[in-house]
């Protein structure tokens, strides 16, 4: 995200950040869901993740909701065009990034009636006043001032001139008007973080950093940040301000950060290297929302990471594969669009049984669908997307953090049985965020892998040669020869091939015996059982989840027993694969539901493989679960 | 540069381990057995493959040829290095993520008129425009042989097949001149029975360090058979082919009687009948020259109906930084400016906190 200001000044850095008000009155809450929401050229995903950052190192715990349309600037002041960012914060654990904002920050006429349907009666709304003219009123369908015509008197209203303020605390700057008001952004930012207590530091560093060619623009920022700051402190409207405690007790001991899915991945992705003692190689093509591993990736040259944008989908996992060839952990990331491009090619990675990490950022569909929105509609394209019996397994993170932990596990499968592997995120864990205990290097699994040196088998005649096909007893890994390796000369590719030999075979037993023992090697994939939680013991409803409905199902979970309900919970991050005790864990419970953000697509896979009628509960908005509706699921499904 | 058993390493294969021993053809015979049709040209350019590589003297585990899928596309199978055959089309997206990766191999791709300009046109032009150090031997037998003839990307207009019945419509790929407006640094055009110019050739292009396309003119004997043959029969090919040779007057016919001149007005070229009067206005071919102009018109000469005037030899080897040791710099620069990576930096970045028990 790029930050509205660009504003040049010639103050000199203001003194010390602006003292905690004194006087008003403060109450303790013990958490909020505030929302941003603007113009996609206002800046608010910039404004959300400063706020972000500031509650992060306060210390509380906080999950992210960024919300854009897929143009990069659509009309200016439509609907359409609405961008906002959700933060839900608390001094507790939480799940989810809040199901209805509490606070409202409005820039124009059209955010506020984008976003008015979310608010619960009693919510806060601070509105930026001086968008609210005829015409940009007019653009959304108003007629009359919603902040006059009572559209607003359910809520709690603080009409503000964010625009004017703006500019007026920039006047010494010698800024054109509409250079000075691109820092309204930060103004509201002041307001907001004057409003919950927040550091203000770090956001001052940010501003000074990220515009660090640009002095006078860094100090025009922080001005109207410290003027929002001061504007709450002064003004008789905003009578309250709110402390929300640190989270202490939610998190073990460590060290944190905020961090984001797609950046928890890009991490995940070099540990993996690192782990595996294997070059990181990306192969990658520029798409929506999973562009942002490749600008990460490309940042960590030192670490010997190559990335490679090429020309198309198909030539990203192509080079990603002749790079597994030779020997890297090979990678392209992707989304479901992406995907049906590259099928063929995972098709050939099955078929050379070479480790290969395939991350497909879903989105909404079918074909362009909606590019950052989020969905899990790719579950059966992971599983089934392929000619022929193409087994692969696949694995799911469930919290933006954990993208982390899943990517070394998809890299731990994919280099102990020699096989492509799914890594199935989707744009809600990809964009929003929380907080993760960085893991100390020393506690990361090793994944180191034992390429082969020597031949492997004895002809009739005792010579000895190499076996490209021959398996490991255990895994029905094949040995991976890496070029170079003198010797062990072999050619693989994706006919048919003889057990043991690798030479092309068409002999139909041979086929028989290799599409089972690829599907035998998937099968035979180590995972963990799947855990169940069930504090009553006798549940007879079980909630089962997978992938990033985690927050919201265990939100859910959570307000359905804290009503007297009774509810067991389940969540699968190896979706092929399955885990070896869910069909029993499934056949414990008179009642099972699982809700996916696609038409049903695990409940699907649950029945066909577990003869199991599972309830299926579906949506696909283009947005994650609220917890307050899926309570009712379950809850409903208690009863009935 | 080191001494080899077999003679100087090019610059290209710098990177590559040399071989300890003398090789010879034998050594690069895979035990499987060729399963080309009698007659097809393959064997004879398989043949002047494995007959050329002991002179590189590279140790065979070095050696990587990728393809994709087509009758040419079998040829790693029946070479005794490493070797991958992959999917339609895809071979140079493939051997550019093992080049890119793995700069002490040598990396050669083989591949067919329909896997290399149909289906796998994008990743051919890419491949050639970043200039990763690939070989790419391109089988131009103007059909498609494995899917029992169709017409192909370079079958002529008209061409009767079982897909076009009524003759194709299509006008077809010119393989050099695509190459040449791909920015290709290395294009080359040689003949599947022409062991000795096709060998030439191929010591051009594996001294060319990045990417080098060489079209061999190969005969489908069952679905095409005769294609080539203009420029095969000794007669005809005195007319019908042009050698190019570097620093040479670009000459043909019995006796050079005809040579390729620079039309002035224009500035593109044709074939006339050299007399003493316009003999110094003949071209001289300049494979080094650093606009491909004079290529691109050179690979224009030939009549893609009748093959007359077929150029062949090595229309262009011009040198430009090659994409994997770009890629490799990259990465010791990022070392240099900012020390090797260092995981626990990394994961903790700028914004923490602690939480005490």
């Amino acid at each position: 995200m790029t930050s509205q200001v660009s504003s040049p000044a010639e103050q000199a850095a203001p003194a010390d950040p602006p003292a905690q008000p004194p006087a008003k009155e403060v109450r303790r809450l013990d958490r909020v869901i505030i929302r941003f929401a603007g113009d996609s050229g206002d800046g608010m995903q910039l404004t959300g993740d400063r706020f972000t950052s500031e509650t992060a190192s306060f210390g509380n715990d906080l999950s992210t909701l960024p919300n854009f349309p897929a143009e990069i600037r659509a009309p200016a002041g439509t609907l359409p065009g609405v961008s906002s960012f959700q933060l839900h914060f608390a001094d507790h654990d939480i799940l989810t990034p809040g199901d209805r904002p509490d606070v409202l920050v409005a820039m124009n006429p059209a955010a506020l009636k984008a976003n008015l349907g979310d608010l619960p009666p009693g919510a806060e709304i601070i509105v930026n006043t001086d968008e609210f003219a005829k015409r940009p009123m007019a653009k959304v369908g108003w007629d009359t001032s919603p902040l006059e015509d009572g559209t607003l008197e359910a809520f709690r209203v603080h009409p503000v001139p964010l625009t004017t303020l703006t500019i007026e605390a920039l006047k010494d700057f010698g800024l054109s008007r509409k250079e000075a008001e691109r820092s309204k952004n930060m103004f509201a930012l002041g307001l907001l973080s004057w409003m919950y207590h927040r550091p203000t530091e770090s956001t001052e560093a940010f501003l000074r950093q990220k515009f660090a060619k640009k002095p006078e623009i860094a100090e025009a920022n922080v001005v109207a940040f410290r003027a929002g700051w001061n504007f709450g402190e002064t003004t008789e409207d905003f009578a309250v301000s709110y402390e929300v405690a640190p989270a202490t007790s939610a998190f073990p001991p460590g060290t944190y950060r905020n961090i984001s899915g797609n950046l928890a991945l890009s991490y995940g992705l070099i540990a993996a290297a690192r782990q595996a003692d294997l070059p990181l190689y990306l192969g990658s093509y520029p798409i929506t929302p999973a562009s942002d591993i490749l600008h990460e990736l490309s940042k960590h040259k030192n670490f010997g990471v190559r990335t490679f944008q090429a020309e198309d989908e198909i030539a990203g996992i192509g080079a990603a594969l002749g790079a597994a060839f030779g020997g890297s952990l090979a990678v392209t990331t992707t989304s479901g669009p992406g995907v049906a491009l590259k099928s063929e090619t995972i098709g050939l990675a099955v078929s050379l049984e070479l480790p290969l990490l395939i991350v497909d950022i879903q989105r909404g569909g079918p074909s362009t669908g909606l590019p950052t929105k989020t969905e899990q509609a790719d579950l059966l394209q992971a599983m089934y997307g392929r000619n022929g019996e193409a087994p692969v397994p696949v694995v799911a993170p469930r919290t933006p953090a954990d993208c982390f932990d899943a990517a070394l596990d998809a890299a731990r499968i994919a280099l102990t049985y020699r096989t492509p592997v799914f890594l199935l995120s989707d744009g809600y864990l990809a964009n929003g965020s929380e907080p993760w205990r960085i893991p100390e290097p020393d506690e990361l699994p090793d994944l180191r892998v034992h390429f082969a040196t020597s031949p492997n088998h004895t002809l009739a005649d005792g010579t000895e040669v190499f076996w490209p096909y021959k398996r490991d007893p255990h895994t029905l890994a094949r040995p991976w020869a890496l070029p170079g390796t003198p010797g062990l000369e072999h050619r693989i590719g994706g006919i048919e091939k003889q057990d043991g030999t690798g030479n092309i075979s068409y002999d139909p037993a041979n086929h028989d015996f290799m599409v089972r023992t690829r599907q035998a090697k998937v099968d035979g994939v180590e995972v963990p059982d799947v855990a169940v939680d069930d504090p009553s013991g006798d549940a007879g409803l079980l909630v089962l989840g997978w992938g990033s409905t985690y927050g919201p199902v265990t939100a859910a979970v959570r307000r359905v027993r804290a009503a007297g309900g009774k509810v067991a919970q389940a969540h699968l991050r190896h979706l092929n694969p399955f885990p070896r005790n869910l069909g029993e864990v499934l056949g414990r419970f008179e009642k099972v539901v699982v809700p996916e953000m696609n038409l049903g697509q695990l409940a699907t896979l649950l029945r066909a493989k577990y003869l199991i009628d599972i309830r299926s509960h579906t949506q696909v908005s283009g947005m994650p679960f609220k917890a307050e509706q899926l309570a009712d699921v379950l809850k409903e499904a208690i009863d009935g | 540069m080191a001494e080899t058993t077999a003679g100087k390493t090019p610059e290209a294969l710098a990177l590559v381990p040399r071989a300890t021993g003398q090789q010879s053809m034998k050594d690069f015979k895979s035990d499987q057995e060729v399963r080309w049709c009698p007659g097809c040209g393959d064997y004879a350019i398989l043949a002047a493959v494995q007959g050329f590589m002991p002179e590189l003297g590279l140790a065979r585990e070095n050696v990587v040829f990728v393809s994709g899928i087509g009758c040419s596309s079998r040829f790693p199978y029946y070479m005794n290095t490493y070797g991958m055959h992959s999917i339609h089309g895809r071979a140079p997206a493939i051997a550019t993520g093992l080049a890119t990766s793995r700069r002490d191999l040598s990396v050669w791709v083989v591949t067919g008129d329909g896997d290399a300009l149909s289906i796998g046109g994008n990743h051919l032009i890419h491949a050639l425009r970043r200039n990763v150090n690939l070989k790419i031997l391109l089988f131009n037998n103007r059909i498609y042989g494995l899917t029992k003839g169709q017409y192909s990307p370079t079958s002529e207009v008209g061409k009767i097949t079982k897909s076009t019945p009524m003759g194709s419509l299509d006008a077809p790929f010119n393989p050099v001149s695509l190459a040449l407006g791909a920015e290709a640094t290395f294009v080359a055009r040689t003949v599947d029975s022409d062991r000795k110019h096709l060998t030439e050739v191929l010591r051009a292009a594996a001294a060319h360090p990045g990417t080098a396309l060489v079209e061999i003119y190969q005969n489908c004997n069952i679905f095409n058979d005769g294609a080539f043959d203009v420029v095969k029969d000794k007669q005809q090919a005195q007319e019908a082919v042009i050698r190019l040779q570097h620093g040479e007057p670009v000459r043909f016919g019995a006796d050079g009687a005809k040579g390729v001149v620079r039309d002035r007005a224009t500035g593109d070229l044709h074939v006339v009948e050299v007399t003493p009067e316009n003999e110094a206005d003949v071209l001289v071919h300049d494979a080094h020259a650093a606009s491909p102009t004079t290529a691109f018109a050179l690979s224009r000469l030939a009549d893609p109906t009748t093959l007359h005037h077929t150029p062949i030899g090595v229309f262009r080897d011009v040198q430009r930084p090659v994409y994997d040791t770009l890629m490799a710099e990259q990465l010791d620069t990022a070392v240099e400016q900012r020390g090797k990576g260092d995981l626990a930096t990394l994961l903790a970045g700028n914004d923490t906190w602690t939480v005490v028990g």
